[in-house]
């Protein structure tokens, strides 16, 4: 079992007090937004992707706990100039790996709220209809952490 | 029997261990749930070992004595909430599936369209949502009671909705499990039913903590849970008048509820076993009289006083912490139940750093939402309090808060910049 303390140390708080791209992006392709019941954190993703399937600007907005919002700006940072494939192969333990402290199951949902939104964002362009990938994958891609349904 | 938490505790096994962080527990989060002692724990492994079968069936040696137990538990809950007859003691899943049962069986017979079904926003979802359900299903409405800016409901605002809508039935918590509010259910109860109401009363939060008379408080319905009075998970009590429980239909099929049944249809049987369809929560129903006789036996007057004073303690040094605003009443119009916020950290934060300190703490919407939406916050911090916590606990739940305040403070940090690189 992790420290518990380890969870907020400084490189995490860093990126909380002083995010990557933490605001709108006017001219997005794509983009998404998502919620975590269990806490009320919601993220929103807004993707510019280029001709050749690029992303060439990723800009997130917010709101919620430390582990959330810092994640979320780890992500943004390290997925800018990705390719879409490269961004989709990306699993929820990388995802994990990138955040850095060991997590609880119930803290792994903050840490893969981003990470969920940015998935369903890149079927998401802002002027159509989500697209066939996304329709045959179910509308939202899957991980194997627990569900996230509301708190009892 | 002199009252003292330190000794109580050793009655409580798991009190004695430590949290991951290997710091000993200070366990605050009884509003969710409580821990048990050992004689509940002792009753149930009793059960198991030495008689247990299924109840109310069997002609044999341990049928009668688990039977017999069962009945005796159903006893125990009679005298506890002051019931005129154990008939009127059904034994249910716990407090959310009493309040089911009162919306399916009582709902679906008394409800129709255009009824109005009256609780306050500081319900709990287990008083909301079963009854946004029958608005569904036969077209009623429900109305919501406000809270006024100290986290309590003055009478004459109950009086008026009770005046304008004239509801088939007011459901309200004795206890709000966020704000701690105590709403006076006798007097409520005597409202509603000048106004022709009949009354539900969420005891979910009460019954831990005092002594309930159902007969003083005339309500029509009463419900709780055993695992926030010491007892087992699994079970709770629907106390109901005995007039309602035989008008009512059953609401679950299946056996034990029955007196014949053939292949045109059935007959069911007399209240309480018309609502216990299945096989009963057995050993439950035996751990939770065992809890209600041990928090008799420390006295509820004793638990409600201590609890008090921890609450008092800890809500007046919260209030003193810079950016904490702390929900609800002041101390002395609520039950053991301090729940708060944190300007610009979030209440999983909060949680999460004191389980550093072995403090368990409860963050979240506490599953009302609908109070947490007018009170303007997504998520708050909760400390509840029982008859085995301390004022050393206290103080350190109180140290720990602000150790928060100190490591989630902006400093000015900067994140490490990505190497540049050419593209």
């Amino acid at each position: 079992m992790a420290n518990e303390q380890d969870i907020y140390e400084e490189h995490v708080l860093d990126h909380y007090e002083d995010p990557f791209h933490r605001g709108p992006l006017d001219d997005a392709t794509h983009a998404d937004e998502g919620k975590n019941p269990l806490c009320g954190d919601v993220i929103q993703i807004a993707l510019k992707l280029d001709d050749e399937g690029r992303i060439r600007e990723a800009w997130f907005e917010g709101e919620g706990c430390v582990i959330s919002q810092a994640s979320a700006s780890m992500l943004i940072e390290k997925v800018e100039g990705k390719t879409v494939d490269e961004v989709k192969d990306f699993s929820a333990e990388e995802m994990l790996e990138l955040f850095g402290p060991k997590l609880t199951p119930n803290r792994q949902k903050c840490c893969l709220l981003s990470w969920r939104v940015l998935q369903s964002a890149l079927h998401s362009p802002i002027d159509g209809e989500a697209d066939a990938d996304a329709d045959a994958a179910g509308g939202s891609p899957r991980f194997g952490g627990p569900s996230l349904s509301e708190e009892s | 029997m002199t009252f003292d938490p330190h000794q109580l505790r050793d009655d409580f096994p798991i009190l004695r261990r430590t949290v991951a962080s290997g710091q000993p527990l200070a366990y605050l989060d009884n509003a969710a749930s409580t821990q048990r002692p050992q004689v509940v724990i002792d009753a149930m492994s009793d059960c198991y070992q030495n008689y247990y079968a299924n109840v109310h069936r069997g002609i044999h040696t341990l049928s009668e004595e688990s039977t017999a137990a069962y009945e005796a538990a159903r006893v125990t809950t009679q005298h506890f909430l002051n019931a005129r007859s154990s008939r009127e003691i059904v034994f249910t899943a716990g407090t959310t599936a009493g309040i089911n049962t009162v919306a399916r069986s009582w709902g679906h017979a008394n409800v129709g369209r255009g009824d109005v079904i009256l609780v306050t926003i500081a319900e709990h979802h287990a008083n909301i949502v079963p009854w946004h359900q029958l608005a569904e299903a036969v077209g009623c409405r429900v109305e919501f009671l406000p809270i006024n800016q100290s986290g309590t409901i003055d009478d004459s605002v109950v009086a008026q909705a009770l005046k304008t809508h004239r509801p088939k039935l007011f459901a309200f918590t004795a206890t709000s499990n966020v704000l701690g509010t105590n709403f006076p259910a006798q007097s409520w109860t005597e409202m509603a039913h000048r106004s022709g109401a009949a009354v539900l009363v969420d005891a979910a939060q009460a019954a831990p903590h005092e002594v309930i008379d159902v007969q003083q408080w005339d309500a029509d319905f009463v419900v709780f849970s055993g695992h926030k009075v010491c007892g087992p998970t699994g079970i709770g009590v629907l106390y109901a008048k005995l007039e309602h429980l035989e008008a009512m239909p059953a609401f679950l099929g299946g056996g034990g509820m029955i007196q014949t049944v053939t292949t045109e249809g059935f007959t069911a049987t007399e209240p309480p076993e018309k609502f216990e369809a299945g096989t009963p929560p057995i050993a439950e129903a035996i751990g939770l009289a065992e809890a209600l006789r041990y928090l008799q036996r420390v006295g509820l007057d004793n638990i409600r006083q201590h609890e008090n004073a921890l609450c008092q303690r800890a809500d007046q040094a919260l209030r003193q912490i810079e950016g904490v605003d702390v929900l609800g009443p002041m101390p002395d119009l609520k039950g053991g139940i301090v729940s708060f916020t944190m300007d610009r950290i979030h209440a999983h934060d909060i949680a999460q750093w004191l389980d550093t300190r072995g403090v368990a703490v409860r963050a979240g919407h506490h599953c009302a939402m609908p109070l947490h939406d007018v009170l303007g916050k997504t998520a708050s911090a909760r400390a509840s309090f029982y008859l085995y916590n301390t004022v050393e606990e206290v103080d350190r739940f109180i140290e720990a808060v602000q150790e928060v305040r100190k490591k989630f403070a902006s400093k000015g940090r900067r994140r490490r910049r990505p190497p540049v690189t050419n593209a």
